[in-house]
C-alpha cells in the first residue's frame, strides 16, 4: 500500500495556549486489593486538583479513557458526575497506547478554542489478570480473524516480532535492548510509587529473564497494574493564579496507519509524523529536548519510536542506547520515573504515568530523580502495534 | 493459571462474512486474496471496496500458496489460554509474492531454524468441516 498523504503545514495557533498546573498520581498496586476504577479516577482527579489548588467547580473541561475492568457507555458523564463536574467540554479518548498524549492534546484544543478553561484529564484502572481471562473488555476488528487463530499472544508476538527484524536488518542486540529496562529500573530506585522500587535490576538480569516471545523477555514486557493519574490544564490567561511553575503544552501531533504489516515498512511507524507535527508546533527539534517520555510497552516501542521520532537514524537505535546514560542522572534522560516498566502500566491509559513524569520534571517537581536540565520534554505514547501514535512537547517556558 | 480456570475454546475465525471466500480457498486448499479492479491493488484483509481509491469493483484471485518470511516471534509464554502447552511455536508474518503480509504460524520444523527470509509453502491445516488454517512450511530445497 502507499503511504498515507503526509507533509500538511502544521499550525503553530495552538502552541503555549495551556500548561499544565497541577498533577497527581497513586502509588500502583499489582492488584485491584478491593478498589474500584471509579474509585481510583475519584482519588486522582481530587488529589490533582488539590495539587492546582482548584476547585471542582473551577473545572469545565473533563477528558477520560475506557477502563477495562469497568467499561461503561457514558463515561464521561458518568466520571463528571460522580466528581460533581458540570462541563461545558467532555471528552472520551480509546487510542490505546496513544491515549494519554492523545487526552492531553485534545485538552490543549479545547482550551485554545475557548470550549474550556481548565480541563481535568484522568486514567485510572484496576488489574485482574484472572478477570482479563474470564470476562475480558470488548474488542472488534475484522483483522483479529487472522491473528488470534496463529495464536498471535496479544500484543507480545507484534513487539517481538519488531525486535526481531529490527536485530535481523540493522543488528540491534537483546543487549542492547535490555539496557533500557536496566536503565529505567536504575531511575525507578529513585521513585517510592514505582512497582519495582527498591528491586534494581542489571542488564545480566533482563537477559537472564524467561523469553516470553522470542527474542523479547519478560523483563522487556510491560506489566499491567492498577494505578491511576490525573493532571489540570488550564489556559494560558489562568496559570499565573496556580501555585506550580507550570508545563506548557509547546506541541502535539497525532497519526494513525492501518494495519502495521501491509504498510511499506514495519519498522517506520505514525512516530514519525507525529512527532513531526509536535516538533512543528513547538518550533523545536529533537535536538532542543532535554528528556524523553517515550511509551515502553516493550523495549523494541522504545527503540523504534526514539528513531522515527528523530533522536538518532533508522537502524542506529541500538548503538544510540548502548551509548548514552539513560537514567535521571543521565546524558540522555528517558523515562524518568522508571518508564511503564518499571512503574508499571495502570490501565489504557498507563502511559498517563510517563505523561505525569514528564510534566513533573519540567515544574522541577521530581524530587530525587529530578533532570537538571528540564526545559523541554518530549512525551509519546504508541497504540496498537505502531498503529496509531501521539506525540507531546512539555516546556518549561513558553 | 488456577485451577477454577474453564476451559477456552480454540480461537477460530467467522468464515461468514466479508472474507468468506478467503476461508472458502483455504478450506479447499488454495490462497484466494481479493483485488481492486480499477487500482490493481490487492487488498488485505479482505474487504468488499478498495481501502486505497474506494472502487467497489473487487474481484477475488488465486495466489500462489509460497512466500518468504518477513518476520516472526517464537512465543513461549502465550495469551490466550487455548495455547498453553502448546509451546513453542512460530508466530509469523509471511510475505506472498504479490506483497501481501499474512500472520500465520511456521510449522513442520524446529522452531529455531526458522529464520527472517526463509522460503516457505503453504500447510493448509484442517481444524473441522467450516473451519482450515493457513499455515506455512520451510519450503524444502529452496532458497
Amino acid at each position: 500500500m502507499e503511504q498515507p498523504v503526509r507533509g500538511s503545514a502544521v499550525s503553530t495557533a495552538l502552541r503555549g495556549r495551556s500548561a499544565v498546573v497541577g498533577l497527581a498520581e497513586l502509588k500502583p498496586s499489582k492488584t485491584p486489593e478491593g478498589r474500584t476504577p471509579l474509585g481510583l479516577i475519584t482519588e486522582a482527579s481530587l488529589a490533582a486538583l488539590d495539587d492546582a489548588g482548584l476547585k471542582p467547580s473551577d473545572v469545565d473541561g473533563i477528558v477520560v479513557c475506557p477502563a477495562m475492568m469497568q467499561y461503561s457507555m457514558l463515561w464521561p458523564s458518568v466520571v463528571a458526575e460522580h466528581l460533581g463536574l458540570a462541563p461545558t467540554y467532555l471528552e472520551f479518548v480509546d487510542l490505546g497506547g496513544a491515549t494519554s498524549c492523545a487526552m492531553v492534546a485534545r485538552a490543549a484544543t479545547a482550551i485554545a478554542n475557548g470550549q474550556a478553561s481548565t480541563v481535568l484529564c484522568v486514567n485510572g484502572d484496576t488489574w485482574d489478570p484472572k478477570g482479563m481471562y474470564l470476562k475480558p473488555p470488548p474488542l472488534f476488528s475484522p483483522m483479529r480473524d487472522f491473528t488470534m487463530p496463529y495464536g498471535a499472544a496479544g500484543a507480545n508476538a507484534d513487539y517481538a516480532m519488531a525486535a526481531r527484524l529490527h536485530m535481523h536488518r540493522y543488528g540491534t542486540t537483546s543487549r542492547q535492548l535490555a539496557k533500557i529496562a536496566a536503565d529505567q529500573r536504575a531511575s525507578a530506585q529513585q521513585n517510592p510509587l514505582a512497582l519495582f522500587h527498591g528491586k534494581p535490576l542489571t542488564i545480566d538480569d533482563v537477559l537472564a529473564s524467561a523469553m516470553v516471545c522470542d527474542p523479547l523477555h519478560l523483563l522487556e514486557v510491560v506489566m499491567p497494574c492498577t494505578g491511576a493519574e490525573a493532571i489540570v490544564l488550564t489556559s494560558a490567561e489562568r496559570v499565573k493564579d496556580r501555585p506550580h511553575r507550570p508545563a506548557w503544552v509547546l506541541g502535539f501531533g497525532e497519526h494513525l496507519e492501518p494495519d502495521p504489516f501491509q504498510r511499506p515498512d514495519f519498522l517506520v511507524t505514525p512516530a514519525v509524523e507525529s512527532a513531526r507535527q509536535a516538533f512543528g508546533m513547538a518550533g523545536l527539534a529533537p535536538k532542543d529536548v532535554t528528556l524523553a517520555e517515550i511509551y515502553d510497552c516493550y523495549t523494541s516501542a522504545v527503540l523504534i519510536e526514539l528513531e522515527d521520532a528523530g533522536f538518532c537514524a533508522k537502524g542506529e537505535g541500538g548503538p544510540f542506547l548502548e551509548s548514552h546514560d539513560l537514567t535521571y542522572a543521565g546524558d540522555f534522560p528517558l523515562n524518568t520515573n522508571g518508564g511503564m516498566l518499571s512503574f508499571g502500566q495502570p490501565g489504557l491509559g498507563g502511559g498517563m504515568t510517563l505523561v505525569v513524569e514528564g510534566a513533573r520534571q519540567v515544574m522541577g517537581r521530581a524530587g530525587a530523580r529530578q533532570v537538571k536540565r528540564n526545559d523541554v520534554a518530549f512525551v509519546h505514547g504508541n497504540g496498537g502495534t505502531f498503529t496509531e501514535e501521539c506525540s507531546l512537547i512539555f516546556a518549561s517556558d513558553r | 493459571m488456577s485451577d477454577q480456570m474453564p476451559e477456552f475454546p480454540r480461537p477460530l475465525p467467522q468464515v461468514e462474512g466479508d472474507a468468506a471466500p478467503f476461508w472458502q480457498a483455504i478450506a479447499a486448499g488454495r490462497i484466494e486474496l481479493p483485488r481492486c479492479g480499477a487500482c490493481a491493488k490487492w487488498i488485505f484483509y479482505p474487504r468488499p471496496f478498495c481501502p486505497s481509491c474506494l472502487s467497489r469493483d473487487v474481484a477475488w484471485h488465486a495466489v500462489a500458496p509460497t512466500g518468504r518470511v518477513y518476520t516472526c516471534a517464537i512465543v513461549r509464554k502465550p495469551t490466550n489460554p487455548w495455547f498453553f502447552g502448546k509451546t513453542p511455536y512460530v508466530y509469523a508474518i509471511v510475505e506472498l509474492e504479490n506483497g501481501v503480509r499474512l500472520p500465520t504460524q511456521i510449522v513442520g520444523c524446529d522452531p529455531e531454524q526458522v529464520t527472517i527470509g526463509a522460503a516457505v509453502e503453504a500447510v493448509f491445516e484442517r481444524v473441522d468441516d467450516t473451519v482450515t488454517l493457513l499455515h506455512f512450511r520451510p519450503r524444502a530445497a529452496a532458497g
